[in-house]
């Protein structure tokens, strides 16, 4: 029981949560730029999937884990093309769209998985991690921040690079104009479409990125890989209230809470019953944030409502 | 974006064959949709080496070739048929409910409980207890976003989506402590629960169960809630336009909560048919909670979106996609192509069929403007 709390356990359970929030954090920052264009994608988590098993897949056919880091993001954007196409031209009903998405990435991909592959073979994963040689000479605060791979560091350095492109940019102004009032910025000259375009397609790319490196941390592919982590990312947007910094909060807290029930069942002291309880925590906090939320901060005011001139 | 014409339906008296045809008005779009996917499927086919017209073909066998594959496409098609209808409630009231696999787990575990409270009832009392504590399960898990949409503004996206969590996860809570069947290690399931509780096969030599039956009177009822009743003009009312219906006095909070309700009333007794007329005869949770919903939660979605979110037209729908996952089967065993490939076809369509909306209602006020005509002749 008493095992659980020396320091080191709880460095190494807080140094994993980070790691686990990786995905979450990636999916639902590149779901809060759609967002803030007034695009609502329930489909992160097919487009996850197809990022975990390109990855996979170019990883296990090249050996090279950065290629298929690479093919992850190709499919985030191809995904994203397809996306706008669906939602800004067609005009779809956004919800049920990402509906058909993430029903669509889950077969396609478990199809895939069996007639290419078959029987899962794990992959070597991104090993590189660039700040080791630091970890082991500043102790147990050292092992907190820098025993992580590369994607930890970008995904995390893509919270200030997210904020500063939604609010100190032209780029960001536009987007936040459209998500707000796309008439408005139609009048004065914004691609609505095109700018929620480009958003969609930054946030399917890092969809895409997400499901990479989730694939490329585990080092293997089963049909259904990203159980529910996209479905969480898009709640994630709602409960940082569609900003950066709030958004990695959340993600933190997936990943700290999933991790600590994690190591509470290695070391035995919940039953894996309990674990389950205790995994539902995450969920319930999130709909009591969305309680608290809702009242106090409205979400972007053109979201989910296609873009027509003459409505 | 999803209200379609039935906003004229509730003036019109009586019967003509115009107003009998317009629905089939709306299929038509849908049904180009569908085709488009079966295309895509078709180049799928193709790209690993099989050839589609031999795929299709054993799809189709698989699905509608005869007495059992018939019976084994029905027993496919409730869940989706009962998931549908819910989905239409939901829709026409205008609340978006994503957490049909949630209020499905929720009725299996109610129903389970009773079924394991009340093992001696007989079993004509016993069958409609558990469906009825299904619907009361999934009922409960639809009110609570429902609630939280209409009286606290909670997107329900998002809380139905967090409900599907929290029910998976104490599935397999109590899976694994509570309810585990005596003497089995790590495999989360029950024991095998009341007899008295079992959905009667039904005459006819197949597989086919009493479910089907359910399903059926639950889409009737779906049917009558929203087309033939006060209540369900009001929640068509709050879809149509939530403002109007305020301003004309009604209580929108109460509609939103109550379709809400309802539309997880209906996936809950998808849950308790899925447990009851399995052939093990027990809540099982092992694979996770997709495994045990088979997805119904969101193809339910894809049946009732196709069925023009009309419950009689989600019967049809749901037996087609019943259909296709029957098919699937075969279809894997004659050209060894996974019958995942369904399951992203059904993508392929929920998007063809929202993408095609506008069309479609182009394609029904077409149709609308007709019975006009015929009215004023």
């Amino acid at each position: 029981m008493n095992d659980f709390f020396t320091v080191s356990i709880i460095i190494a359970t807080l140094a994993s949560g980070i790691r686990l929030a990786v995905p979450f954090l990636l999916a639902a920052l590149g779901e809060a730029v759609g967002q803030r264009a007034g695009v609502l994608n329930l489909g992160v988590e097919g487009v996850m999937l197809i990022g975990a098993f390109s990855a996979y897949y170019a990883a296990l056919e090249t050996g090279s884990a950065a290629f298929g880091l690479l093919m992850g993001l190709a499919s985030g954007v191809a995904m994203g093309l397809v996306y706008a196409l669906i939602t800004v031209v067609m005009h779809a009903e956004q919800g049920i769209s990402g509906i058909g998405i993430y029903l669509f990435g889950l077969g396609f991909t478990d199809l895939l998985f069996q007639k290419q592959v078959g029987t899962p073979k794990p992959i070597s994963g991104l090993q590189a991690k660039p700040f080791d040689w630091l970890a082991e000479d500043t102790g147990r605060a050292g092992e907190l921040l820098f025993s992580h791979t590369v994607l930890t560091y970008v995904a995390f350095l893509l919270v200030p690079v997210v904020y500063w492109l939604i609010t100190r940019t032209t780029f960001g102004l536009n987007v936040r104009a459209v998500g707000e009032n796309p008439q408005a910025a139609d009048t004065l000259g914004v691609s609505v479409n095109g700018i929620r375009t480009a958003a969609i397609v930054i946030g399917n790319t890092m969809a895409g990125l997400a499901g990479a490196a989730l694939a490329l941390e585990i080092g293997i592919f089963q049909q259904n890989l990203t159980a529910g982590r996209g479905f969480i990312a898009i709640a994630l947007v709602y409960f940082g209230a569609w900003r950066p910094v709030g958004v990695m909060a959340g993600s933190l807290l997936f990943g700290i809470v999933s991790s600590t029930v994690l190591q509470l069942q290695v070391q035995d002291v919940i039953s894996g019953s309990v674990s389950s309880i205790a995994n539902m925590a995450p969920a319930v906090l999130t709909v009591i944030v969305l309680v608290v939320v809702s009242r106090r901060i409205g979400q972007p005011a053109a979201l989910t409502r296609p873009f027509t001139r003459d409505s | 974006m999803l209200k379609m014409t039935d906003n004229q339906q509730r003036f019109s008296a009586g019967l003509d064959i115009g107003r009998l045809l317009r629905p089939f008005a709306g299929l038509v779009v849908p049904a180009a949709a569908v085709i488009a996917a079966l295309a895509v499927g078709a180049i799928l086919l193709g790209v690993f080496g099989a050839n589609p017209l031999t795929g299709y073909r054993a799809l189709l066998s698989g699905a509608f070739g005869g007495p059992d594959e018939l019976a084994a496409t029905a027993l496919k098609s409730i869940p989706l048929m009962l998931v549908g209808v819910g989905i239409c409630i939901a829709f026409r009231t205008g609340v978006i409910n994503i957490g049909g696999e949630g209020q499905i787990i929720m009725g299996a575990i109610v129903a389970t409980l009773v079924a394991l409270a009340l093992p001696d009832v007989p079993r004509p009392i016993l069958v409609p207890l558990v469906m009825i504590a299904g619907g009361v399960g999934g009922g409960i898990w639809g009110a609570i976003p429902g609630a939280l949409k209409a009286y606290s503004g909670v997107n329900e996206i998002l809380s139905t989506i967090m409900m599907n969590i929290i029910a998976g996860f104490f599935m397999s809570f109590l899976l694994e402590d509570w309810l585990i069947e005596p003497g089995a290690i790590r495999i989360q399931q029950t024991k095998r629960l009341s007899q008295n509780a079992d959905l009667p096969i039904l005459p006819g030599g197949t597989r086919l169960h009493l479910g089907i039956v359910v399903a059926l009177i639950v889409a009737i009822l779906g049917y009558l809630l929203l087309f033939r009743s006060s209540l369900g003009m009001r929640l068509r009312a709050v879809g149509h336009n939530p403002h109007a219906s305020r301003a004309a006095g009604m209580k929108v909070e109460m509609s939103i909560t109550q379709a809400l309700a309802f539309s997880g009333a209906c996936a809950g007794i998808a849950g308790a048919v899925l447990v009851f007329g399995s052939e093990s005869h027990r809540l099982i949770g092992e694979g996770g909670p997709l495994a045990f919903t088979q997805s119904a939660g969101f193809n339910g979605i894809v049946t009732a979106l196709f069925g023009g979110l009309h419950p009689l037209f989600t019967v049809l729908s749901s037996y087609l996609f019943g259909g296709m996952l029957a098919g699937g089967i075969s279809l894997q065993r004659v050209v060894q192509v996974p019958q995942a490939l369904v399951i992203a076809l059904n993508g392929v369509v929920v998007v063809f069929v929202v993408g095609s909306l506008k069309l479609r209602a182009r394609v029904q006020r077409w149709a609308e403007g007709d019975i006009q005509m015929e009215d004023r002749a």
